[in-house]
């Protein structure tokens, strides 16, 4: 592998990152507030790239497309919270899980039977010329998604440290019975964690179609990567997610580089389990992670 | 559930089932029927093992496919490559399902919370990827023809008859095997550990060791379903073990309710029993049928977990003048 194939491999590495970081981070945000695993996280991201994908046809502008589909799966995140994670709150983690896996078959599922079993596409934001960067190039939606990402995680990162809900968001994650106690409305931090997350997730999703394409079944893939992504980073820890998620797709690119692009969806699976094997708490040791 | 009574009616329930299943090829002799029944004994030896970890170690496998998939691929290698014994190829898969097995759950049952769900997800998606490159070893996407059928001294299990009652003799085997196993030390350790883990812990219920176990009696169980399953049809291929079948035996699971051993046979008829209903409409629409049911039945259940017949049962209490339920003790 020569430097310029290297550099190669980290600039598409770097492009899936952002987009494993970002699902991820909706992991995170909902893991957080709730202790649950939501197994639709994946089936979110497709939702946003394929509602992008029909605004567009509608003949909207591409910024429309993207704030369609936010709002979109925003209300779909919302909905299912308010019919299905609500009123288990009280049955446990298991159940609330359980219809989160039923979530994510009945969207995968739904979305088979709307957009059909072909993988979609969506234009670049800003044109297809391919930008030159030392021997390697790069498409100018690379800078697009590592871009917007950044400004996503910075602007989580201001919300959850500056402002008042954001606190009381963390302090949910921290104590949820001490947040109450303190007159912290735990089911508004619930909702709006969900909300959060479908945003972020439906973001990823109409910025990774143009590269990638969208298909019915692309959702519980990267879903299955974002969780890598967050348990490598530490499940729990926003930062994390971000690491992790870039991390990972640095390793599955270069992986694809040395190994065969075959395997290329194996990699990350791999990584889960040696994480979950050698280091469960990931690498930034999220406190949320217990032995017992 | 105590005394004689119950334990009279326990085995009532398990023999009579026994019976009515073991003499169906007497008055049916539809090859077409009774291959539907065994496919069906086949999935019912999925959910038992499923059911066991869900119901009784409150953990969730999203990967059970993977090890049908084991139990099949690892079948159909090592009779046609390595020429070996049908049975014995069969067992070697299960060892090596249950291998994998433990090395899954051993880190992840540790942990507390769902790591096990997103783990089983990964192997599941690791096995299918692994039968679809490998092809060498697999034939990749063309599958495996030519496998062996199954015989024992001289009796042929190819046959539609035969092999209905190979299938649910084995199925019986595991139900007993089940049920004795929820009613022994370690289902009612494995029960004390769903209600409150840190109580079963204090009482010297080693909870990690526990799940772990029932990880991987639930993947032998599959390991030996899809091993049956490819002697039988004599051709696999890796679609059949995705995630998506994997999540369609956890909804069947769910739907004959989590709090019984029985609950596996009724979720195994609502799996294979409801795909053939709604394919008159569309075919597209049974996952999301599933899908939806999923979330349904966790929301209007509420925790109850007794399951389609718990749930017909309360119905039918409730519209029928006081009629008195059959206890089910089989937790």
């Amino acid at each position: 592998m020569s430097f310029d194939q290297f550099l190669q491999y980290v600039f598409s590495g770097i492009t899936s990152g952002s987009i494993y970081a970002l699902t991820a981070l909706g992991f995170t945000l909902v893991y957080n507030a709730t202790d649950i695993i939501n197994f639709a996280q994946g089936q979110l991201v497709m939702l946003g790239g394929m509602m992008a994908i029909t605004f567009h046809r509608l003949g909207f502008p591409l910024w429309a497309c993207f704030i369609g589909a936010v709002v979109t799966v925003i209300v779909v995140s919302v909905s299912f919270e308010q019919v299905a994670i609500r009123p288990l709150m009280k049955k446990g983690v298991l159940a609330q899980i359980i219809a989160t896996v039923g979530a994510a078959f009945a969207l995968e599922t739904a979305a088979m039977i709307i957009w059909g079993r072909d993988s979609l596409a969506l234009p670049a934001f800003s044109g297809e010329t391919p930008i030159a960067v030392r021997g390697a190039t790069v498409v100018p939606q690379t800078l697009w998604v590592v871009g917007l990402t950044l400004v996503m995680v910075v602007a989580l990162q201001i919300f959850y440290r500056k402002s008042l809900f954001g606190k009381a968001v963390r302090a949910c994650a921290v104590n949820p019975t001490a947040a109450r106690l303190q007159g912290i409305s735990y089911r508004r931090v619930v909702l709006f964690s969900f909300a959060l997350s479908g945003a972020i997730s439906a973001a990823a999703g109409v910025m990774i179609t143009p590269i990638s394409f969208m298909g019915y079944s692309t959702g519980a893939l990267l879903g299955l990567k974002g969780f890598a992504a967050a348990t490598l980073g530490g499940l729990g820890n926003p930062v994390g997610a971000v690491l992790g998620g870039l991390m990972l797709g640095i390793l599955e690119a270069l992986g694809v580089g040395l190994v065969s692009a075959g395997y290329k969806d194996a990699i990350a699976f791999v990584i889960l389990l040696l994480v979950l094997f050698l280091r469960p708490a990931g690498l930034l040791g999220a406190r949320v992670v217990s032995r017992q | 559930m105590t005394g004689i009574a119950g334990f009279g009616r326990r085995h009532a329930g398990f023999l009579v089932f026994a019976v009515v299943v073991m003499t169906i090829p007497a008055y049916l002799g539809d090859a077409y029927y009774l291959s539907v029944l065994a496919f069906m004994g086949t999935r019912f030896m999925m959910a038992l093992g499923l059911s066991l970890l869900l119901g009784q170690a409150g953990q969730i496998s999203l990967g059970q496919a993977a090890f049908v998939g084991i139990g099949a691929y690892g079948a159909a290698i090592l009779t046609t490559r390595l020429g070996l014994d049908p049975w014995l190829a069969m067992g070697v898969a299960a060892i090596l399902a249950a291998g994998i097995a433990g090395l899954v759950g051993m880190p992840t049952l540790k942990l507390r919370g769902h790591y096990l769900a997103m783990a089983t997800l990964g192997v599941n998606e690791i096995v299918y990827i692994l039968l679809v490159q490998l092809k060498d070893l697999t034939r990749g996407t063309d599958g495996i023809t030519g496998i062996p059928g199954l015989s024992i001294g001289g009796i042929d299990f190819t046959g539609p008859k035969a092999y209905h009652l190979l299938v649910w003799g084995i199925g019986l085997l595991m139900l007993r095997f089940s049920l004795n196993l929820s009613h022994s030390r370690v289902g009612r350790s494995l029960r004390a550990l769903r209600r409150s883990e840190p109580a079963a812990a204090s009482l010297g219920v080693d909870t990690a060791y526990r799940k772990v176990q029932i990880f991987m009696i639930a993947a032998v169980f599959a390991s030996i379903a899809g091993s049956l399953d490819a002697y039988y049809v004599r051709f696999i291929s890796p679609e059949s073990y995705t995630i998506t079948f994997s999540i369609i035996l956890v909804t069947g699971v769910i739907i004959g309710g989590l709090g019984t051993i029985w609950g596996a046979l009724w979720g195994t008829l609502a799996i294979v029993i409801l795909p053939e209903i709604l394919k008159r409409f569309n075919d597209d629409v049974t996952n999301l049928v599933f899908g939806v049911l999923l979330i349904a039945i966790m929301v209007l259940w509420q925790g109850r977990t007794r399951g389609l017949r718990g749930w017909l049962a309360s119905v039918v209490r409730r519209m029928g003048p006081d009629r008195t339920t059959s206890n089910e003790g089989e937790e």
